[in-house]
């Protein structure tokens, strides 16, 4: 009975004439555990959409209720902590697995001929993949993310001439408001997944129409004319069936991909949402998802001239160069040994992304609000004015951008023994004056009060017995 | 007609199926103008509104102290019905004398972060990326271009009002 049933579908919708053909395709034998962060995009992407859906049943995407949904999704509904916890580390898992394939496909150099399109079919998706990482972030609808988006339409006003329509077009209106949301809601869930779809969908069409690449070997460099013919013929001696000869990897690492998903979500939970979005709160302190501190690293770090230029077109450089690398490099060697270049780019790349990681993380551009006040110990010192003094460096915010002994933030130069470099005159004129990025505090400070702070400063030395003893 | 030669049928058979080609391909894009440009006006038309501007009442004039400078809130002009508390709109106001106040806005004029308020320092200091401003709003270090935004601030009948309006974007030359 089950298979007559079987039997009518199968002829009717063409599963065994069709489908399994298309899964049976033959790949090269060489293929193994370097080829399976492909297929744990596509699977990542897979629990965004199911989760994603989930999510969309219960949440609200209007000014007024969002917040309150997300709260109601996160502390209240059955399994909900987990479905918000899978959409986000899902999210980083389709960021990470999409950069790891790319990296893999760029040093085996798998998108020369006659896989460019594949290659830059691919470097859309990436894009629209950041986009998504991006709108999503608006959706959480608490101050992180309402500010990050201000600072991203910021960033789109300094378009030259039509900055301000862009600007103007992301926001919905003139500020951040119920308007920007829905807008951003409909991006992520019609509009950019829609571009997902099209794009796997042409990404994997190409992948049956060029074949899956082998792995690159010294002594076979991709010439256009004999390529294909040669790739048939060792295909047809070596090649074995995606199904199930090769496909079996790539569903155990999507195992642990969706299992690592999971145990996150279970155990780690969704990110705490932040404050709601308030635009009076201004002790919000902005600061996107991880995947793109690097970034917020670099906008922290130009200099203002270049700053626009940099905002703008490292971007759309960036997508450029991905996208056009294929055409620019289509045969020769594919084999890493051979292509020093490559291996110098992955490395520097790699290498950039993990420093400015964690520079972003670290934030040393930031005043520090919450600093205390020196501790007695640091101050060493019973004159009630030097204490005071150390008080007046934190009360005058000197705290919030200087390090004293640890105390403080990172932006101006450590002062842990700046007596021993400037004298009281050269301290006096710096702090009323001001200077390369430090603000003038000649209008904010009593004499008296100056007096103080720069006593306290003199203490500050490298040699503190002597210091007193040549006060004593 | 038709004895004459085969090529006339020809020909005209080629001339019914390159009408019909062009008819169907104009009636496409008439079909697909009459989709896509109602959405694709009512989805651009934010970027062209005029903002609109109102006068919002703050609070009595005599609940701020003079020199000293606080966050208040007011409702601003441009937001739907359903924006909920990001209707509101955050402002710095200080009293300057019997009758003067300033209102500075919230948002830093590098890329619009929330900047703070250091009272003792008498400094205004971004979280993002290090600006500082003095206490008039001018740029005291870091990457701010321009100073710090303003609101008109008017005393009417004992209270404090701002208008309210758009903060500009840093480029935004009608500033
Ligand atoms: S947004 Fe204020 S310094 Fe960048």
């Amino acid at each position: 009975m089950i298979g007559k049933i079987w039997s009518w579908i199968d002829d009717r919708t063409g599963f065994s004439d069709v489908v399994m053909p298309i899964m049976k395709h033959v790949v090269p034998d060489d293929a193994r555990w370097w080829y399976v962060f492909g297929s744990a995009t596509l699977c990542a992407f897979i629990v965004q959409v199911l989760t994603g859906i989930a999510l969309a049943m219960v949440y609200v995407p209007g000014g007024d209720a969002a917040y309150e949904s997300l709260k109601y999704i996160t502390e209240d509904a059955t399994l909900g902590f987990i479905v918000r916890g899978m959409h986000y580390y899902g999210a980083t898992a389709m960021v990470m697995m999409a950069v790891i394939h790319m990296t893999q496909v760029f040093l085996h150099a798998s998108y020369k001929y006659p896989r460019e399109m594949n290659w830059m079919s691919g470097v859309v998706l990436l894009f629209v993949v950041l986009g998504m990482a991006f709108t999503g972030q608006l959706l959480r609808w608490d101050a992180n993310g309402v500010w990050s988006v201000m600072v991203a339409a910021e960033m789109a006003g300094r378009v030259p001439f039509i900055g301000e329509y862009i600007a103007h077009f992301i926001l919905g209106g003139e500020t951040v408001g119920g308007s920007t949301l829905s807008r951003f809601f409909a991006i992520h869930v019609f509009i950019l997944p829609g571009l997902i779809f099209a794009g796997i969908g042409l990404h994997m069409w190409l992948i049956l129409r060029h074949g899956i690449s082998e792995m690159p070997k010294k002594n076979q460099p991709v010439e256009p004319e004999t390529y294909k013919e040669n790739y048939e013929k060792r295909l047809h001696k070596t090649g074995v069936p995606f199904w199930p000869d090769a496909m079996w990897r790539d569903v155990i690492f999507s195992t642990i991909v969706v299992g690592v998903i999971l145990a996150c979500s279970i155990f780690i939970g969704p990110p705490a949402l932040g404050p709601s979005p308030d635009p009076a709160n201004i002790h919000a302190n902005p600061m996107p998802d991880w995947y793109f501190w690097w970034y917020f690293a670099v906008l922290s770090m130009l200099p203002p001239a270049l700053e626009t230029y940099i905002i703008l077109g490292s971007p759309v450089l960036g997508f450029v160069i991905l996208f056009v690398l294929p055409l620019l490099s289509n045969k020769g060697q594919r084999a890493p040994s051979q292509r020093p270049w490559a291996v110098g780019t992955v490395i520097f790349g790699a290498t950039a992304f993990i420093v400015l990681t964690i520079y972003g993380y670290l934030k040393p551009w930031s005043p520090d609000f919450d600093v205390k006040p020196l501790p007695p110990e640091i101050v060493k010192s019973n004159d009630p004015k030097i204490q005071e003094g150390a008080l007046l460096v934190h009360q005058k915010g000197c705290l919030y951008c200087h390090d004293i002994d640890g105390y403080g933030g990172h932006r101006g130069p450590v002062l842990s023994d700046i007596g021993s470099r400037l004298d009281r005159g050269e301290l006096v004129i710096r702090i009323s004056n001001g200077g390369y990025n430090m603000p003038s505090f000649a209008a904010s400070l009593t004499a008296v009060e100056m007096d103080k702070m720069v006593d306290f400063l003199l203490t500050r030395t490298d040699h503190p017995q002597e210091e007193e003893k040549a006060d004593n | 007609m038709s004895e004459q030669s085969e090529q006339p049928q020809t020909a005209g058979e080629d001339d019914r199926r390159g009408f019909f080609a062009k008819v169907s391909i104009i009636l496409s894009a008439v079909i697909g103008a009459g989709i896509t440009l109602p959405g694709l006006g009512f989805v651009l038309a934010p970027v062209f509104a005029r903002p609109k501007q109102s006068w919002r009442r703050i609070g009595k004039v005599d609940d701020y102290e003079i020199g000293k400078t606080v966050t208040v809130e007011f409702r601003d002009d441009v937001s739907v019905k359903w924006a909920g508390v990001t209707a509101m709109t955050g402002a710095w106001l200080r009293r300057v004398s019997e009758k003067d106040f300033i209102a500075f806005s919230i948002n830093c004029r590098h890329l619009g972060c929330p900047v703070n308020w250091v009272a003792d320092a008498k400094l205004f200091m971004c979280p993002c990326h290090g600006g500082v401003y003095y206490e008039d709003g001018d740029v005291a270090a870091g990457p701010p271009p321009e100073p710090l935004a303003r609101y008109e601030v008017r005393i009417k009948d004992g209270f404090v009002e701002i208008e309210t309006s758009s903060v500009p974007l840093t480029t935004n030359d009608q500033v």
